[in-house]
């Protein structure tokens, strides 16, 4: 295990990147704690495959370097850095068996046989693959494809880092509850440093302790699922985590207050520190509550989903989408407003969150 | 899977049934119709039975051309299919290189048959051919003429230079096939070259190379144009292979009786040892189609 | 209107699909709910025609056409995979049904923008798939098949390939879309989510088995049987082993429980009980909850809401719960349960208060 010191980072996939526009990956500065579980969250093109390629060593960072516990691999290939991956598409070798596939990472270090055995045969048990150790890897389901191709990160005793990139992509929802709770068992038991690269909010934050937000290339905001839940350090994150995401609207300032159209929301002491071109409002849909009208914001209502559990109610604020949630067994009152308090509140100035303290 | 039966599409095929019944299957029955027969020129037949057959099988000339035929086949095969895969490993797989390796790997495919013959008739002969001149000037006796040796390195040689070719492009398009994410698996795994090879990139090419056996194998051992151009199956008969021996014995001795049970066994034995290589290398790769989809 | 009736497709003596019938309306949208190889690819390959059933009918508008090939049947479909024509524009992409129906210039054109610009290709027109993102793709697939004008419209897991938050944006934006056209649509996933958001109807499948068939939403809350209810669950349904007595239902651990009003009417014996992840509560709500001591087998934080894996009664549940919950591994916690939410299935699997009217 190691922990993994990302030194000011910048890749271009061009030879002589001029402006930022360039770089695929603009500047990140960040460690991944040696234990720790971390997510890379962020749409396609967001640069989130770049980074793990580079920590891998497939993609040699333009600048910047990177170092596992203070030793620098920038230059090192990937089979020096001691890492482990599991792909999206399951990557297992067809003509081996389960057994020979764990085997192999071991058999390729000239590890003694009855050590590889032993081991072998620990991690068939963890990964719960004992029964299938001698069928042909070929004719196996996606998920326990996938459960080989982590098995074989953890033969070896002295990975740095287990790295995922989107591995539950062609998994059915059902066995990715399975193989969330056993990985997230694995990391509890064994404590390795992992870093799942995904796009789905859900398995981001279920899986990581800290989770990174990515956009255009750049690290918006890095951290635990209730930070960024809570407080969105931009709106892209409020945007992006969350279904449906936060409600952002436009505002202006009213001594401590937000002025939308006709109505103030009180701020409770964060409105003086906003300052900035274009102001908004940030408010998650889980804490709209719908009253009868006349008490806070009115909203038009042009829609209700039931998914069963909640309903989504899709609505206008002015002329801005807003939505609410609103859980099974709740009222929905004719022609509602909508009631928020002041501390489900963020306001953003130029998309960035206006901070809380001081 | 599965199709609708729509009736229309017989009529698509038609012509394609009515060529393949003027071209192959009438044909096969006339060759069939002279091999139980004797015939003295003048549409006069008599029935001869089995007896063809009989004297093809016990006869020394048949033996003898079917071995050589066979060893030729079986030495091409060794030398083409390793030969093959390992430049199809050295291909690059992207950039300017792709495209010219491609034409260049294309361009022996594209010369007529009894134009290689030429080529390599002119190219092996000891006063003005180039092969044939450097080597014996530097001291290396050649003459395919005289030396049966000579003339079987040539012949093989020959055909390495025009076929190998198609091998590698069926290699290599096997081999692009595969996900860079099992190069990078193989490399943290700390797996050979070897192992990248014999794990990844050979049974990922298990069905091209089944395609390349088959095709080599058949068109070798029907080969006919090339080594006639070249040897004209001396000297002697040590380059006589069976179907040069079937010209022979059909337009060269008007045996149309023999050379039409010869026919017959010959395309009897090319079957059969299709039909072997097919089970056995689908059955050493003992992969089982992947089944897709639900 | 397609009809399904008793359908049936057996491929080398295993049976694909088993006795599927259903009747799918027009300007409908039907759901086929199921995990990979239930069966749903091979369903919707017999209604397009691509696959010849080999048992049952397929009517469309009350004519036979079993059998009749996909060309001669009015079909669209829609792939996983982002299938265009790479070298054509958007716009030729989505004119080329069109221009094999022969349609006059002013018309295909009119008709070209129309679906465009229902599914927000506008800006995109004189682009080539392969420079357009893949939301944008996918929706160049949809727009084509819309165009077409098909009576039966076939989405194979259209959103599948496509980002998170994209799938999120179509599917809000589908059932529109599919409202306005008035064809018949067949929507397949594997995600009970997906399924509950796109509305429509529901058929659940099973081994190749259409196990229900109804309103979405009334088949997520009234499962006719367990299948049904955890094929239609994520994450999944969690189940209890109760026997009833009188009026009381007794648990694997001893404790006995009353029994909810509705389920009184019930006979004695041995029942399982479902519950959603929702209902199962780490704290007392109601005075209907009753307690069940539990081990923490993994804790998962979604932002909002947390996912607890518990053991409980030799159960391994999952309970969802509101906040972040700060529970470590291996603690032992209090569970809740309220048994009016209960699904109280046989112990064949059948919903026990299948029978009963729905209280209102």
């Amino acid at each position: 295990m190691a922990n993994i010191e990302l030194n000011h980072i910048r890749h271009a996939y061009m030879p002589n990147p001029q402006s930022k526009k360039d770089y695929a990956l603009k500047e990140v500065h960040h460690t991944f704690e040696d234990g720790g579980a971390y997510a890379l969250l962020g749409p396609s093109g967001c640069g989130k495959t770049t980074l793990l390629n580079i920590i891998s060593g497939l993609l040699r960072p333009s600048e910047g370097d990177l170092l596992f516990d203070g030793v620098s691999v920038r230059d090192l290939p990937t089979e020096a850095r001691n890492i482990a991956q599991v792909f999206q598409f399951p990557v297992v070798y067809d003509t081996m068996s389960v057994y020979d596939n764990l085997a192999f990472p071991l058999r390729n270090r000239g590890v003694e046989e009855r050590v590889v055995d032993e081991t072998v045969r620990h991690i068939l048990n963890i990964i719960d693959l004992e029964s299938k150790a001698h069928r042909k890897a070929q004719g196996l389901t996606a998920d326990e494809k996938q459960k080989i191709s982590l098995g074989r990160g953890l033969v070896r005793a002295d990975v740095n880092a287990i790295l995922f990139d989107e591995p539950l992509t062609v998994i059915d929802p059902h066995m990715k509850w399975v193989l969330r709770s056993q990985l997230k068992h694995l990391h509890k038991q064994f404590g390795y440093t992992m870093v799942y690269v995904t796009h789905d909010q859900t398995e981001a934050l279920t899986f990581a302790d800290k989770v990174v937000v990515m956009y255009e290339g750049e690290v918006v905001q890095i951290g635990t699922p209730n930070e960024l839940f809570q407080r969105p350090q931009h709106t892209f994150v409020g945007y992006f985590i969350g279904s449906p995401g936060m409600n952002v609207v436009p505002c202006t300032l009213e001594g401590d207050g937000a002025r939308i159209g006709e109505h103030v929301l009180p701020l409770n002491g964060i409105g003086r520190f906003g300052s900035g071109a274009s102001l908004e409002v940030g408010v998650r849909p889980e804490f709209v509550s719908l009253r009868p009208s006349g008490e806070g914001l009115p909203i038009q209502v042009q829609g209700v989903e039931d998914v069963g559990r909640y309903r989504i109610v899709r609505a206008k604020l002015d002329d801005h989408d807003f939505h609410a949630i609103v859980m099974e067994g709740e009222e929905i009152p004719e022609s509602p407003s909508a009631v928020i308090s002041a501390d489900n509140i963020n306001l953003y100035a130029d998309s960035w969150l206006v901070g809380r303290e001081g | 899977m599965e199709k609708t039966v729509n009736n229309k599409a017989w009529f698509m095929v038609l012509p394609v049934l009515v060529l393949v019944a003027f071209s192959a299957v009438i044909p096969l029955m006339t060759v069939v119709n002279y091999s139980v027969q004797d015939t003295f020129g003048n549409n006069q037949f008599f029935w001869a039975g089995t007896e063809w057959f009989v004297d093809l099988l016990a006869s020394e000339r048949f033996t003898d051309a079917l071995v050589r035929n066979l060893i030729f086949s079986f030495s091409i095969l060794a030398i083409q299919i390793p030969l093959g895969i390992f430049i199809a490993l050295c291909m690059p797989r992207k950039g300017w290189g792709v495209p010219v390796c491609l034409v260049l790997m294309a361009l022996p495919l594209l010369v007529p048959w009894n134009v290689v013959g030429t080529i390599w008739q002119v190219f092996g002969r000891a006063d003005i051919g180039l092969l044939g001149y450097v080597l014996n000037n530097i001291g290396i006796e050649y003459n395919y003429t005289q030396d049966p040796v000579a003339a079987w390195a040539t012949v093989i040689i020959m055909d390495v230079w025009h076929w190998t070719s198609l091998v590698v492009l069926l290699c290599y398009a096997g081999l692009v096939s595969i996900p860079e994410a099992y190069y990078q698996a193989a490399r943290i795994d700390g797996a050979s070259k070897w192992a990248i090879f014999r794990f990844i990139q050979l049974p990922k090419m298990h069905r091209v190379l089944l395609i390349a056996v088959l095709l080599r194998f058949m068109d070798s051992f029907m080969i006919y144009t090339e080594p006639f151009v070249v040897t004209g199956g001396g000297p002697g008969n040590s380059t006589t292979f069976l179907s040069i021996d079937l010209v022979k014995m059909a337009l060269g001795q008007f045996d149309l009786g023999p050379a039409a049970a010869m026919s017959l066994v010959y395309f009897l034995i090319i079957l059969v040892f299709s039909w072997v290589f097919y089970t056995v290398m689908t059955n050493v790769g003992a992969e089982k189609p992947e089944t897709k989809g639900e | 209107m397609l009809e399904l009736k008793g359908v049936g497709k057996v491929v080398g003596g295993v049976d694909h699909i088993k006795d599927v019938s259903m009747t799918l309306e027009p300007g409908s949208l039907n759901v086929l709910l199921g995990p990979t190889l239930s069966g749903k690819t091979t369903l919707m390959r017999l209604m397009a025609g691509l696959d010849k059933p080999t048992s049952g009918q397929v009517i469309v508008n009350g004519k036979d056409v079993t059998g009749h090939s996909v060309r001669k049947r009015d079909v669209a479909m829609v792939y996983q995979q982002f299938i265009n024509y790479p070298a054509l524009t958007v716009y030729e992409n989505i004119a080329s049904p069109l221009r094999i129906a022969g349609l006059p210039k002013a018309e295909l054109d009119r008709k070209v923008r129309e679906a465009a610009d229902l599914l927000k290709l506008t800006p995109y027109l004189e682009r080539t798939p392969l420079n357009l993102s893949g939301g944008q793709q996918q929706r160049t697939a949809l727009a084509r098949a819309l165009v077409k004008g098909a009576h039966l419209v076939l989405m194979d897991e259209p959103l599948a390939n496509l980002d998170y938050k994209l799938r999120e944006e179509l599917r809000a934006e589908l059932p529109k879309i599919f409202a306005e056209s008035g064809a018949v649509f067949v929507y397949a996933t594997t995600e009970p989510s997906e399924a509950l958001l796109l509305g429509g109807k529901t058929a659940t499948l099973h081994h190749g088995e259409v196990s229900q068939f109804g309103p979405t939403l009334e088949v997520y809350k009234r499962p006719n049987t367990l299948v049904t209810a955890q094929t239609f669950s994520d994450p999944p349904m969690n189940t209890l082993s109760i026997v009833k007595k009188g009026d009381v239902l007794e648990l694997p651990n001893g404790d006995q429980i009353p029994v909810a009003e509705n389920e009184k009417i019930l006979a004695d014996g041995p029942y399982i009980a479902g519950f959603r992840p929702h209902h199962l509560h780490l704290s007392k709500r109601t005075d209907h909850h009753f307690a069940l001591k539990g081990v923490v087998q993994v804790s998962e934080i979604t932002g909002s809401e947390s996912f607890i894996h518990v053991d409980c009664v030799g159960e391994t549940w999952v309970a969802l719960a509101h906040g972040i919950r700060n529970i470590e591994v291996d603690d032992e916690i209090e569970v809740f349960l309220d048994p009016r939410n209960f699904l109280v299935f046989e112990t064949n699997g059948r919903l026990a208060t299948l029978d009963m009217p729905v209280e209102a």
